[in-house]
């Protein structure tokens, strides 16, 4: 709109051509409404032209004055041009918005600036206290700070957090502990709940404090609203403690799992707090809300992801947008289950967990990473301003404070939560094989911290119903403050005190994933022949439904047939290969288990009649073409049909998959000249030269074996010689403990020696600063039910 | 509920019981199952183990049932295959697969727990059992995995198996010349190269009280 104003006022001076037409329709649009506003127009005509503070709307006023002066030649004093105005109107809520996300953002910079600060002190409390010095801050200037608005909170802060921990979920452990995690989100927060607000409505009771007008039914729901644990919190807290994966998973699943517990709870009590009594028909129809609730927002995610899924099928052509079909997708989700009161976390999880496995085949690798790149930074950010605002609603909020309240508050939620815990875990224990020790137990227990979806909670809160919400906010943001805080610093040094096993990480070898799915067969066939119907029996036969029919729907071309295997296989080679170019590309191959190991001492011994003769003997050529096979970079999404022979290459593939093709082939041809003897005479031309991949073209062979080719019809040229002494040169100063042959990382090996100070770094800013590269600890790539 | 279907088993499931681990209950259901494959006979044979049609889909069921005839699960010392086995012997390999807890465990009760059931899986895997997993051994294991799930040829098996030979040796041994040769997958190796996946806890299926065994073929 200001921009059709201001090309009304240049009415007078030379306009390009294309514009020419805009401004006729414009005019058109404006003397249309000008019909109806003419008095308006006339009469603020002195005022609003070449008046800019106005803004729009008084520079609309002002170019209605000037297309009615064209009609109507009116009085109208002139000023000079102004050269430059101020204009901050207009610009108001997005440059608020954006100075907040740039705050945000340096604070996070800032804090990783100064050494120690972030291996004592949690990024939450530090961001908090930042909130607090801001808050106080626009406090003293005069201004009223903002509050944490629960609208602005739910619908855009928090759908991004939500959102990368769904879509990153390690589905096999979450569903390995599913019915634990289930048991502690549903039964846990239930008996939360009830607990304390029993128990507070009992001390409110009590004469001497004035709590008397706090009913029942209120105390219930502030106890609703306090119990549940959240995600944000934990996430930010956990995140950077490296607890292993159980626990993570544990604690982290339990989160995000009570939301369905607190929505209908919190309706619930809401709904008839203002009457003052619950039935039992009430209390049944909770129940069946829940599972509502439950059900509904999983389903609801699952749909929306299935069509994610299916849409990206068809992206081939359009990679560029790819990423965008995953947030829209993954929002509406959140959003529509909103609109039925469903659990819209939920909804978020399932449809990042279903869409995953099918999204991740289709898309083109470049896609993949900025889902994960906008994905982490976005919750980021999110997180961030969450929990400076937080500090900031603190400053700025009305507050009533009561010792007694918050007190028993803060205490009753530790016990609680113990006693829960404690409770549950008994229970859960006579069901696991597994069972969860002391130690978990208070990890579990310890880790319960309270977050910013209680505080948006407790805002939505009405007032006219709920009198003493001021109050509940008090005790609420205490709460926060007191988990955060002690909870939050303290688990980083008491995890260690307890020596609580720690996060692996070792990368997953392609050993261990021959025998995760060696073991996953073999447990499934004891399950048959002992004749019982058990996990294992249930997730192969889902796995078999999925690879039959839902692949073949979701998964666009030949990749609907690819065994996980071998994705894992490639995936692995993808990996190493690019781990060798960040470490600098060429000779030095990182590893931290050096090793001489080459393809030659796995292979059986050739007999040496083969080294006579002037030609490539069978097991060379083996070798070769393994070399080839192993080296060519066939990412999965850039060929057209999923070929292994194939290499087409992709025409819009960029310029660094020929950097790390040369590099890489280079390479291969030094190590495997070194150790290959003299008598291999015949380097095929083709190979030596650049790599044009198109050169590399698949020619029918009349045996069995792969259809690379090696052009073997190619003279003895003398390049190749030269190229062999060259080498042969070069590589008697490579480092002893290069790899011969594959370029098969050791697996454990997990960073460089570049990379070794990074990674105590990295290690701890996991989450929130470290690249999530390639060598990002996700599993990925996991089958729909691993 | 209580199968206790004859007193002439009786004694028996309690010697079993005290052999193998197993409750009495769950023995019962086992025998069960035991005489419904072969069809009340003292013996189970491999065209037994073929008679049960969830097995057909499986991609590694010839080295499962297999398994059942080696004389090395037998934990009598054995070498071998049998043809035929009895209830006892049944019973013995599927105590491998017993469920337990293992948080009550030292670490050495633990270790060799763990090296008992890896010692199953590389039984299962070195099949003319000369103690090595040989390259051959290796990739008949990867193709088997990847014959049920379709078309892309032996080839890829071999360079997976290649693979992840190559990384065995690498972590194992580490340091060989050119001219070595690495003759395969030892037990040691073995173990090392599986210490991550956490057998102890994952290798055991939920024998149950109750007798379902009905409900299914």
């Amino acid at each position: 709109m200001t921009l059709l104003s201001s090309r009304c006022r240049c009415s007078g001076t030379s306009i390009p051509a294309p514009f020419r037409g805009l401004l006729f329709l414009c005019a058109l649009v404006l003397l249309l409404l000008s019909e109806a506003v003419e008095p308006l127009g006339a009469s603020g005509s002195p005022g609003g032209a070449g008046d800019s503070s106005g803004g729009s709307h008084g520079l609309q006023k002002g170019c209605e004055a000037d297309v009615t002066k064209s009609k109507h030649p009116t009085n109208r004093t002139k000023k000079p041009f102004p050269v430059l105005s101020f204009d901050y109107e207009h610009v108001k809520t997005p440059f608020e918005i954006s100075l907040w996300v740039l705050l945000a953002s340096l604070m996070k910079l800032g804090f990783h600036l100064i050494p120690r600060l972030s291996s004592i002190v949690p990024e939450s409390c530090l961001l908090i206290v930042v909130g607090l010095l801001v808050g106080g801050l626009i406090k003293v200037v005069g201004e009223t700070p903002p509050v944490l608005d629960s609208q602005v909170f739910f619908l855009f802060l928090l759908p991004p957090i939500i959102l990368d921990a769904g879509y990153f979920l390690p589905i096999r452990p979450f569903s390995e502990n599913l019915g634990t995690i289930l048991m502690f989100a549903v039964v846990g927060t239930l008996w939360n709940s009830f607990f304390m607000g029993g128990l507070l409505y009992g001390v409110c009771q009590i004469k001497g404090t004035d709590l008397n007008t706090v009913n029942l039914l209120a105390c219930l729901l502030f106890g609703s609203i306090i119990s549940a644990v959240d995600p944000v919190a934990v996430l930010a807290v956990f995140e950077e403690i490296h607890i292993n994966e159980l626990l993570h998973i544990l604690v982290f699943g339990e989160s995000l799992l009570n939301d369905a517990v607190t929505v209908v709870l919190y309706h619930l009590f809401e709904e008839y707090a203002g009457v003052g009594s619950v039935s039992i028909l009430d209390v049944f129809l909770g129940v069946v809300c829940f599972l509502v609730v439950a059900l509904g927002g999983v389903l609801v995610g699952a749909f929306y992801g299935i069509l994610a899924a299916f849409t990206s099928r068809f992206t081939s052509h359009t990679r560029v947008i790819e990423p965008l079909f995953v947030f829209v997708y993954s929002y509406m989700a959140y959003l529509s289950a909103e609109v039925f009161h469903l659990s819209g976390i939920m909804a978020l999880i399932a449809c990042g967990a279903v869409m995953r496995p099918y999204v991740e085949a289709n898309i083109s690798h470049k896609s993949h990473t900025t889902i994960k790149y906008f994905l982490k930074m976005w919750s980021s950010v999110s997180e961030t301003l969450i929990f400076i605002f937080l500090g900031v609603s603190t400053v700025a909020g009305n507050h009533s404070w009561n010792w007694t309240f918050v007190t028993v508050t803060i205490i009753l939620c530790l016990v609680s939560r113990v006693l829960g815990v404690v409770g549950l875990t008994y229970v859960i224990n006579k069901f696991r094989i597994v069972k969860l020790t002391t130690k978990d137990q208070f990890i579990v227990a310890y880790g319960g911290l309270r977050g910013a979806i209680a505080f948006s909670l407790g805002y939505l809160l009405d007032k006219s119903h709920f009198p003493m919400r001021d109050m509940f906010l008090t005790a609420i943001i205490t709460v926060i403050f007191f988990t955060v805080f002690v909870q939050g610093m303290t688990i980083r040094p008491l995890v260690d005190l307890l020596a609580v096993k720690k996060k692996q990480e070792t990368k997953r070898s392609i050993n261990e994933e021959i025998h995760t799915q060696f073991l996953d067969h073999l447990l499934t066939g004891i399950e048959d022949i002992c004749g019982h119907y058990g996990h294992h029996h249930w997730k192969d036969k889902l796995n078999r439904f999925n690879k039959k029919y839902v692949k073949k729907c979701l998964i666009a071309g030949e990749r609907s047939k690819e065994p996980q295997l071998i994705a894992f296989y490639h995936k692995m080679e993808m990996k190493q290969a690019i781990e060798l170019v960040e470490s600098g590309g060429g000779v030095k191959l990182p590893s931290a288990v050096p090793s001489t190991v080459s393809m030659q001492n796995i292979q059986p011994k050739k007999p040496p009649s083969d080294r006579a003769i002037p030609q490539i003997s069978k097991g060379r050529e083996e070798e070769i073409r393994k070399i080839l096979r192993n080296n060519l970079q066939k990412t999965r999404q850039r060929l057209r049909s999923y070929n292994r022979h194939t290499l087409v290459a992709d025409p819009y593939e960029d310029g660094w998959n020929d950097l790390l093709f040369k590099r890489q082939k280079l390479m291969e041809i030094e190590k495997k000249v070194m150790c290959v003897s003299v008598s291999l005479t015949h380097v095929p031309n083709w190979w030596l030269h650049s790599s044009d991949p198109q050169a590399y073209s698949s020619k029918p062979t009349s045996d069995d074996l792969p259809t690379i080719k090696v052009d073997l019809a190619s003279p003895q040229s003398p390049d190749s010689v030269n190229l062999v002494n060259e080498f042969q040169k070069a590589a008697t100063q490579n480092d002893p403990d290069d790899d011969g042959g594959l370029v098969m990382k050791v697996p454990f090996a997990d960073k460089d020696q570049g990379e070794q100070d990074n990674k105590k770094e990295q290690q701890r800013l996991m989450r929130c600063l470290s690249d999530p590269g390639p060598g990002g600890d996700e599993e990925e790539d996991e089958p729909f039910l691993p | 509920m209580g199968v206790f279907h004859s007193a002439p088993y009786e004694h028996e499931f309690h010697a079993l019981a005290e052999k193998t681990g197993f409750s009495l209950e769950q023995i019962s259901i086992l025998h069960k199952r035991f005489m419904q494959l072969s069809h009340n006979e003292d013996s189970l044979r491999r065209e037994d183990f073929k008679t049960i049609s969830d097995l057909a889909s499986n991609p590694i069921r010839f080295q499962i049932i297999e398994a059942f005839f080696d004389k090395r699960n037998f934990r009598q010392n054995g070498e071998g295959s049998v043809e035929e086995i009895s209830f006892e012997q049944f019973l013995t390999v599927m105590s491998h697969f017993r469920p337990v807890p293992v948080h009550t465990m030292t670490e050495e009760q633990r270790e060799s727990l763990r090296r008992e059931k890896l010692r199953f899986l590389f039984n299962m895997h070195d099949t003319d059992n000369d103690g090595t997993i040989t390259l051959e051994e290796y990739r008949r294991v990867v193709e088997e995995l990847l014959s049920r799930s379709g078309a892309l040829g032996k080839e890829t098996a071999k360079g997976i198996a290649d693979a992840a030979m190559l990384e065995v040796a690498s972590v194992s041994v580490g340091h060989m010349e050119p001219d070595e040769f690495y003759e395969g997958i030892t037990f040691d190796h073995f173990l090392k190269i599986l210490n991550g996946i956490e057998i102890e806890t994952r290798m055991h299926i939920r024998f149950l009280n109750m007798d379902t065994t009905n409900l299914c073929k």
